[in-house]
Parts: structure tokens; C-alpha cells; sequence
């Protein structure tokens, strides 16, 4: 008596067939990667290798001959050629409020930029102390004589003050514009324009004395 | 005159001092400003008005360099940053 063929069918053919073809594509794949893995570790560490090669690395410095005051010395450096080369208010402002002002000149309604060292150019309207936007420039010193392409703060000013005085227009043109706050908070830009208000009164107060002291004498 | 460029890590160097009128020292001064613009330098002048103000001037050869300047500034090229 043979055994009936109904019998050997656990379910409809058409639900065991894409079971054990997705059965069969799982131990596939198993198997494949199971082989391809060190194939895999092999070409990642190469890659590794070859990334590592092209991509320079952090110049070494013996601790030895890592000098902690140079940063400061050059700051200090930078410091009085700023000084040499902007006048003494200017000088008094950046060195009491950190930053200078340069009056715009390629418009005829007044505007003003301040000069913060490593940060935006930040131009305003200073009549009504309206933030206008933020000018992003760099000077990198490709050289890197010290592993870093910055200058030292008083420089950076420098550099963007020579810039503006001699060529405003050029200066803005290849600086990256962005809107008002996008790293200078707007609130700090305020703060920062009613200090310097507060400065330029207090001295031409400290002005005014010496003013009348030269008029009373010259009168006499 | 002298011939100062501002430098990462350490304030201004300064790169050839010389007098104009003197042929050799020229020589030197000229060099030194060639070389600094075709490493990509930018060359200035402080100048100052008769009012007192103070500005600078970018020069692009060293014949636009005032006879009578004292110092000029090298500075690295302005870019985009971010």
C-alpha cells in the first residue's frame, strides 16, 4: 500500500517555494561573506594606508623645542606695528574696546565697519547702530612657518584695516557676505557699537578740558 | 626703507632694509619686494593725510613704492572665509 502523494505536502506549493528560496539566499549570503571578510579587512586597512599617505600630517613638535611664549611674543609684536601704523584713537579703541571702526566709503549714506581680529568684518549703519552684515575674510599664510597659517590677532587687524584703507571695494568683493548674527551675535554687535558710543563720549569729555585749557591760555 | 611681512607664530620679519639711492641697496629692496609678490603677498604703504588720518596704500610694483616710504608691509592674500 503506498503512502497517498497528498501526504508528502506540508502546505500549498506556492508558500513553500519562496520560503526556501529566501532560505536558500540567506545561507548564500552567509557563505559569501564568510569568505569575502578578510578579502574585505585586507583592502580596508590598505585603504586606510593609502588615505593616511596622502593626507599630511600635524607637523611633530619635540616638546623639547616647543616654546610656550611665542604665541605671546609674536602678539606683542603685532601689537606695536597696529600701533605704528593706525592713529592714537584708533590704538585706544582697539586696545580698550578690542576692536576698530573704519568709516565705509563706497556709498554715499554714512556706514561703518568694526574690525574684530579672527572674526567677521561687521558692517553697520551708525546712526541708527543697524547691523547690516557680516563680512567673512581670511589672510592664510600658506607657508605655515609654525604649523599655523594664522596670524597673530594685532596682524589679522592690521591686515584687514591696510585692506579697507587702501581697497574697500576689492576687500568686500572677495569676502564671504552673510547675514547679521551668523557668527557675531546681534545682541554682542549692539553691545559692542553702544560701548564704543560710551567711549567716543568719554573721550571727547577727556578732549574738552585740554580744549579749553588751550582757548583760556590763548585768550590771556 | 624697510621691507617687514607679518607671520604666523611670530609678528613682522623683517626681509631687507636698505636706502633707495643707494644702487646695491635698491638691488636688494627690489628682490625682496619681487619675491614676497610671487610667493602671493600683498604690499602696502602707511600713509598719512595732512589732517592726521591715517591709511594705507597697496602697492602692486615696486615703482609705485613712495621714494620717501619708510616701511613696507607685507601681508598674506585677503580670501573668502567662512
Amino acid at each position: 500500500m503506498g503512502i497517498p502523494a497528498a501526504a508528502w505536502r506540508v502546505g500549498p506549493p506556492s508558500a513553500v517555494m519562496p520560503l526556501a528560496l529566501a532560505t536558500a539566499a540567506l545561507v548564500l549570503m552567509a557563505l559569501l561573506s564568510v569568505l569575502a571578510l578578510p578579502r574585505l579587512q585586507h583592502t580596508l586597512i590598505r585603504a586606510r594606508q593609502r588615505i593616511s599617505e596622502h593626507i599630511p600630517r600635524a607637523r611633530h613638535v619635540p616638546v623639547d623645542e616647543y616654546d610656550p611664549g611665542r604665541e605671546l611674543r609674536a602678539e606683542q609684536r603685532a601689537r606695536t606695528l597696529l600701533r605704528s601704523c593706525v592713529n592714537e584713537e584708533e590704538w585706544a579703541m582697539y586696545r580698550e574696546l578690542g576692536f576698530l571702526r573704519v568709516q565705509g566709503t563706497l556709498d554715499q549714506r554714512p556706514y561703518a565697519y568694526l574690525i574684530y581680529p579672527h572674526k567677521p568684518i561687521l558692517a553697520y549703519v551708525p546712526s541708527t547702530n543697524h547691523v547690516l552684515g557680516e563680512y567673512c575674510v581670511e589672510f592664510p599664510d600658506r607657508t605655515r612657518p609654525y604649523g599655523s597659517s594664522r596670524l597673530p590677532d594685532s596682524d589679522d587687524v592690521l591686515a584687514k584695516w591696510i585692506a579697507l584703507s587702501a581697497d574697500e571695494r576689492s576687500l568686500i568683493e572677495q569676502a564671504n557676505m552673510h547675514l547679521a548674527g551668523r557668527q557675531i551675535r546681534v545682541a554682542k554687535a549692539r553691545r559692542d557699537l553702544v560701548r564704543l558710543a560710551c567711549w567716543e563720549r568719554e573721550h571727547a569729555a577727556a578732549r574738552e578740558p585740554t580744549f579749553h585749557h588751550a582757548e583760556g591760555a590763548l585768550t590771556q | 626703507m624697510k621691507l617687514l611681512r607679518v607671520k604666523p607664530g611670530h609678528g613682522e620679519v623683517v626681509l631687507a632694509e636698505g636706502d633707495v639711492t643707494v644702487p646695491e641697496q635698491y638691488t636688494e629692496l627690489l628682490e625682496a619686494f619681487r619675491r614676497e609678490l610671487e610667493a602671493g603677498m600683498w604690499a602696502a604703504v602707511p600713509t598719512s593725510t595732512r589732517s592726521g588720518k591715517r591709511e594705507a596704500e597697496l602697492v602692486r610694483s615696486f615703482e609705485e613704492v613712495p621714494t620717501d616710504a619708510e616701511r613696507v608691509i607685507f601681508f598674506p592674500r585677503a580670501a573668502g572665509g567662512r
